[in-house]
């Protein structure tokens, strides 16, 4: 047979991703640890049914780079095809590793073909043979032709396993001419195993091992078109177990030259590789006359030179500039830079130079961080660089950290113990996140309790573990009643520690005003998380801290003081006058648009690309406390540098969450026939029959909102605002006026992504996931907005806005969300949220704070008059709140509670 | 047996798949008693919403359909068989009459085809099979990835019927489309394998994959081309991509398709996407205009519609490749 004209056919293998193996492939890489026969370890596993943790062996596997995964189940004690449909349909679950082809590995025919039954990619099996007669061959070959699998043929016939070169071809071309033609086998779906035997073992038979191989797998391809070759690479270097240099050695050259012979595939485990042209010469020259059989003597040579070696790794790094700095400055380099790709063998270096670990964080380590506090503090670094600085930090603690525990003593280094907690209801921590990072860099240590903490949980966690100050941070008004609370029971408990308080609703004011009397030790707020630091150290300064936390007392009394007199300074009027000149809009003359659709849609899946461009940048910047507006930020005298990196940063990792799929945004809305009376938009949501043949749930209650109204004393003429003013009542409407509503989330994935990071002590692109998350769930409210406008509600279908001008608002209608300035009432939420049934169809949870989760989520009302405007509805006076509470059937103290902080009295 | 041969046709020119079988339907507003028919009129549980059952108990619309399709250009109408298996028949409890629903679903496509056909212009019959509403590679629990609730052996049985039917009403080849999961798939075309074995006549195959999203994956996590990958072990009439896209959105993972494909490519995407009310909006003139991309696809030997197209939209795209060949 002539193979030379003939275009070779590439062999195509697939789990969730194609595997092509063609000319041009270099060696495939067959994992080989899921195997009972070859890992103990998997074995063992295997037989307890611990297949999560089995699992783990073969996600290693694919992380260590292997194309194709072996699954052998074969041992006595197991039931081997219960324990391989289990292990197969357990990997499919995992695109991580089921990304692979499988490789489905048995001696026994019913489990190969109960592993067939569970892969939906094209897989391979391993193996069949002749060794049953030619029958059994062809049943097999045939069903898995018809099951879309390759296979492994191996070199075995009636009279046994081939061991020569004349018996390996023969039955290879044998195998190969009866499933070409008979079983119309593709010829490139079948891979030969031509059996590699161990070599150096003594005896004469095994002298020729090496070369009976090469020369069969060169033969095999160039005689038998199309085919590939496979082995067992480990069984070469049998002979010398336990001794990892030699075997490393020999494997390599072993798939050198039976890759120059054309093997393509080989079961080899790449921790025992050494890279061929690292090979000492001299072992190598040893190893290659005995797998080559260049010498009589070679065995005897290479078993006493194997006794005499012992490995050492070398490395080829690029070297940069400050490579040669000394160990100390390069840590000092890496810290305040940000650079963790040497950190470890930087500070593997340091430890040697220093009697104990605890020395290096305290020396090297230490000194690196002050010098970026240094600088963060002179403004010469900003916060995103800082939290970079911390990724290098934890990651060289943490390689330190086996050496702290044994050198441990209960005379603890860190400065100061701060617990932080996002307080009950509320799951905003991107604030609290940075703030635990930039108290870490300061060596303190921080106990985070994470988000949604009840206020007993926060004081039991603050007792048992001694912590010098508690920070409690939310972004919810609901939240701000919380903390209220906090400081109450922590004076019942008889607390005596500092609390500090921060997030976006709080303010010095609040602080003052709220939290500071309820507790007799001092409360601190905090504007923003660099702040945090200086705070911190003063509330625990064993000599300043008295001074510091009176002086707080004292100034916010002063806070309270200067409140109170603006307050009385402020008039209000009654809830009645305030009706009386209501902002109602004339509606006489107003055609309402009627919506295409009305009630509620199905789930929206927003793409992430498209939303990319709806992104707002500047309170992104603002995140990460760098100052200013999207996109003259970039060029910023002072803080364009650092905000250009930043920006960098967001935008690679955007491009890979786009990529991955990392984040799904999802939306629901609805359009729903609505009048007004005064401060309530009654909504029909009871009769609703969509367009088409579909009805909506008839179950659904008749909802009304409460949007409370402007009672702050304006200038005679000007009016005091409700949102249910941009409604036409149903008297004065000829037709029917809409309400809109409607939620969105870009949250989804964005807790285990954040997570993954922080697994890796990597803060930054931690904290980055979730501030980027919250940018696209803006940025969905924003696109969805757009569309309600222009075809689903239609009103303003003509409208021709740049991607700017819609994130400046300059579009017709508004879209105010529960719990900001216009409908301060978070738990509108609650009803939108029924009405929509927003969690099942996007996965949006309410706390009882009525905060989302994902936090990464908007929801918000429709309003689409012309006239509809923003504006914030202040202090509302004690009237107002019983009206509200006779019109909803709350009692007053409920109302209050849920107005805490916009009450005038 | 149709004396003309699918594969001949395609040698001379594309062909124009039909569109989609229940817009057509809920145009009817057929209601509980119609879906009974009176021979099922006292039927233990509801049929309305049995789309495929309308092959028995209301015959006459089925083949209306097809001969709508037929008249605006289709030169192959798909069987009203896509959930005609004993798997998705269990809702409705009418296991018992899959055979005859394929048997019979092929037949009404038979005989509309036959009033259609010329010699210039011959119509064929694709006997199609749906993924079922099960999954062979996912669990249907989350907090137990292993499970299963349907096996490889349970959904080879139950394509066995539905193959049998469908070759025995006179289908011309076999279109196994909408594969979300690609293992469901393989188990369909072992069945035809095994029928084909049975009987001793191989039909022509289809094969068209669904991609969820523009990830570019189908549901069970594959790529395009690990989904082609998986389905090549047989010799197919053609490899192609249906529903949950519009045109413009699947045109290029059928240029990606294309390029890795030994196999003729077929195509037959939705009306646009869905809106938020699960509505399809596009017109047949906005849909035949994006598929000027697919035809400047050599490979691309097959064009039809799926979800929320009409024989408007089938018209109007048969135009446009009758434009471009002429």
């Amino acid at each position: 047979m002539d193979s030379g004209n003939i275009k070779r056919r590439s062999l195509k293998l697939a789990g969730l991703e194609p595997l092509v193996v063609d000319e041009h492939t270099n060696f495939i890489n067959i994992g080989e640890r899921c195997n009972v026969a070859g890992s103990r370890k998997f074995l063992r596993l295997i037989k307890e049914e611990k297949f999560e943790e089995a699992l783990t062996i073969a996600r290693h596997q694919v992380e260590g780079g292997a194309q194709i995964l072996d699954v052998n189940m074969d041992d006595g004690l197991i039931d081997g095809k219960e324990a391989m449909v289990n292990f197969l349909n357990l990997i499919a679950s995992e695109p991580d590793i089921s990304k692979i082809p499988i490789m489905i590995d048995s001696s026994k025919w019913e489990i190969i073909e109960a592993g067939l039954k569970c892969v939906q990619g094209k897989s391979v099996v391993n193996s069949i043979s002749l060794k049953a007669g030619k029958d059994e061959f062809v049943r097999q070959a045939h069903l898995i032709k018809k099951y879309g699998a390759a296979t492994v043929v191996m070199a075995f016939d009636e009279d046994g396993q081939a061991d020569t070169y004349q018996r390996r071809i023969d039955i290879c071309k044998r195998s190969y001419d009866i499933l070409v033609d008979e079983v119309n086998f593709k010829p490139e779906d079948i891979i030969f195993d031509p059996n590699i035997f161990p070599v150096a073992t003594g005896m004469e038979e095994h002298r020729k091992s090496g070369t009976d191989f090469f020369k069969a797998t060169k033969w095999i391809m160039e005689n038998l078109p199309h085919c590939n070759v496979s082995g067992g690479v480990s069984n070469i270097s049998f002979s010398f177990r336990g001794n990892n240099t030699v075997r490393e050695a020999m494997h390599s050259s072993f798939l050198y030259h039976a890759g120059k012979a054309g093997m393509k595939f080989g079961i080899v485990n790449p921790s025992m590789l050494e890279i061929y042209d690292d090979i000492d010469k001299e072992l190598l020259e040893k190893v290659e006359d005995v797998l080559l059989d260049r010498r009589e003597e070679a065995t005897d040579i290479l078993v006493d030179f194997a006794e005499t070696v012992k490995g050492s790794k070398k490395k080829d790094i690029e070297i940069a500039e400050w490579r040669n700095f000394t160990p100390y400055e390069r840590v000092q380099h890496a810290l305040v830079k940000g650079n963790t790709e040497f950190i470890v063998e930087d500070i593997e270096l340091v430890r040697q130079q220093h009697n104990e670990a605890l020395d290096v964080i305290e020396g090297p380590l230490m000194d690196g961080m002050n010098k970026v506090g240094v600088l963060f503090g002179d403004g010469k670094m900003f916060l995103p660089q800082v939290v970079k600085s911390a990724r290098v930090m934890k990651k060289a603690v943490s390689y330190l950290e086996p050496y702290l525990e044994e050198e441990k003593d209960e005379n603890a280094p860190a400065v100061g113990r701060v617990l932080l907690a996002t307080v009950k209801g509320d799951v905003h921590d991107i604030g609290k996140n940075i703030v635990k990072v930039i108290l870490e860099c300061n060596s303190y240590e921080v106990i985070d309790l994470g988000v949604m903490i009840p206020n007993d949980k926060i004081i039991e966690a603050a007792i048992a573990n001694k912590v010098d100050i508690i920070g409690v941070s939310g972004l919810i008004t609901p939240s701000l009643e919380e903390m209220s609370d906090l400081a109450k029971m922590m004076k019942e408990k008889g607390l005596d520690l500092p609390l500090i308080i921060g997030g976006a609703t709080t303010s010095k004011a609040h602080t003052a005003v709220k939290i500071d009397p309820n507790y007799n030790n001092a409360v601190a707020y905090v504007i923003d998380a660099s702040r945090s630091i200086q705070t911190v150290s003063e509330l625990i300064h064993p000599e300043r801290k008295k001074v510091y936390a009176q002086n707080l007392k004292d100034e916010y009394a002063k806070v309270r003081e200067g409140y109170e007199k603006r307050r009385q300074a402020k008039k209000y009027v009654s809830i009645e006058k305030a009706k009386q000149n209501s902002g109602k809009i004339d509606f006489s003359g107003y055609e309402v648009v009627k919506p295409r659709y009305e009630g509620a849609s199905n789930t929206v899946h927003l793409s992430l690309n498209d939303l990319r461009e709806y992104i707002d940048w500047t309170p992104f910047f603002k995140t990460w406390d760098l100052h200013g507006k999207y996109p003259a930020i970039l060029t910023d005298e002072k803080v364009g540098v650092e905000a250009t990196k930043l920006f960098a940063d967001a935008n690679a990792m955007l491009d890979i969450i786009i990529e991955k799929y990392l984040l799904k945004a999802r939306a629901v809305f609805g359009i729903y026939p609505a009048s007004s009376d005064g401060e309530v938009v009654e909504l029909k949501v009871e009769s609703l029959k969509l367009k088409g043949n579909q009805t909506s749930n008839l179950e659904l209650p008749a909802s009304s909102f409460i949007f409370p109204r402007q009672q702050k004393e304006k200038k005679e003429g000007l009016k005091y605002n409700s949102l249910a003013d941009f409604i036409a009542p149903l008297k004065e409407g000829k037709t029917q006026d809409y309400l809109g509503m409607f939620a969105v989330t870009a949250g989804i994935g964005a807790k285990e992504l954040s997570d993954s990071y922080l697994a890796k002590n990597d803060d930054y692109n931690s904290i980055m996931v979730k501030a980027l998350a919250d940018r696209f769930a803006e940025a969905g409210a924003e696109f969805l907005h757009h569309e309600i406008r222009t075809n689903y509600w239609g009103y303003n279908k003509d409208e021709s806005l740049t991607k700017q001008d819609i994130i400046d608002e300059k579009y017709v209608g508004i879209r105010p969300a529960p719990g900001y300035p216009a409908c301060p009432y978070h738990k509108d939420k609650e009803a939108i949220f029924e009405i929509l049934d927003v969690t099942t169809k996007t996965g949006i949870e309410l706390t009882e704070s009525y905060a989302m989760y994902p936090a990464a989520s908007v929801s918000g009302f429709y309003f689409a008059h012309p006239k509809a405007k923003y504006f914030g509805v202040g202090m509302i006076g004690k009237d107002q709140v019983k009206r509200i509470a006779e019109l909803s059937g709350q009692t007053i103290e409920e109302v209050e509670r849920l107005y805490s902080s916009s009450l005038n009295y | 047996m149709n004396k003309y041969d699918i594969r001949e046709e395609l040698k001379k020119r594309r062909l124009i798949l039909d569109g989609a079988m229940g817009t057509m339907i809920q145009q009817y507003n057929f209601t509980e008693e119609d879906f009974r028919g009176d021979r099922f009129k006292d039927w233990k549980q509801p049929l309305k919403g049995n789309n495929d059952f309308l092959i028995i108990t209301q015959p006459e619309a089925i083949k209306e359909i097809h001969r709508k399709y037929f008249d605006a250009g289709a030169d192959i109408a798909e069987t009203n068989t896509f959930s005609s298996t004993t798997i998705g028949q269990a809702d409705y409890g009418t296991e018992e009459f899959v055979y005859e629903l394929n048997l019979k679903g092929a037949q009404l496509a038979r005989e509309a085809a036959d009033e259609f056909t010329t010699s210039d212009k011959p119509r064929f019959v694709a006997g199609s099979i749906g993924p079922t509403n099960r999954t062979a590679s996912l669990s249907p629990d989350v907090n137990d990835p292993g499970k299963r609730n349907v096996t490889y052996d349970e959904l080879v049985e139950a394509y066995c019927e539905q193959v049998r039917g469908l070759m025995d009403g006179g289908s011309d080849l076999l279109l196994i489309e909408t594969i979300f999961d690609t293992l469901n798939a393989k188990a369909a075309m072992f069945a035809c394998e095994t029928v084909f074995e049975e009987k001793g006549v191989k039909l022509p195959l289809m094969i068209s994959g669904t991609l969820t999203d523009s990830s570019g994956r189908t549901l069970s996590g594959q790529t395009a081309e690990a989904f082609l990958i998986s389905v090549s072990h047989m010799d197919l009439l053609s490899i192609g991509l249906n529903c949950a896209f519009g045109a413009k959105d699947m045109e290029p993972h059928i240029h990606e398709l294309a390029k890795k494909s030994e196999f003729m490519i077929s195509a037959h995407p939705n009306a646009g996407l869905p809106n938020a009310f699960g509505e399809y909006d596009e017109s047949p003139e906005e849909m035949a205009s994006q598929i000027t991309g697919f035809l400047k696809e050599s490979k691309l030997g097959i064009i039809g519609g799926c979800c929320g197209t009409t024989p408007e939209h089938i018209r109007a795209i048969a135009e446009k490749v009758n434009e471009e060949v002429y």
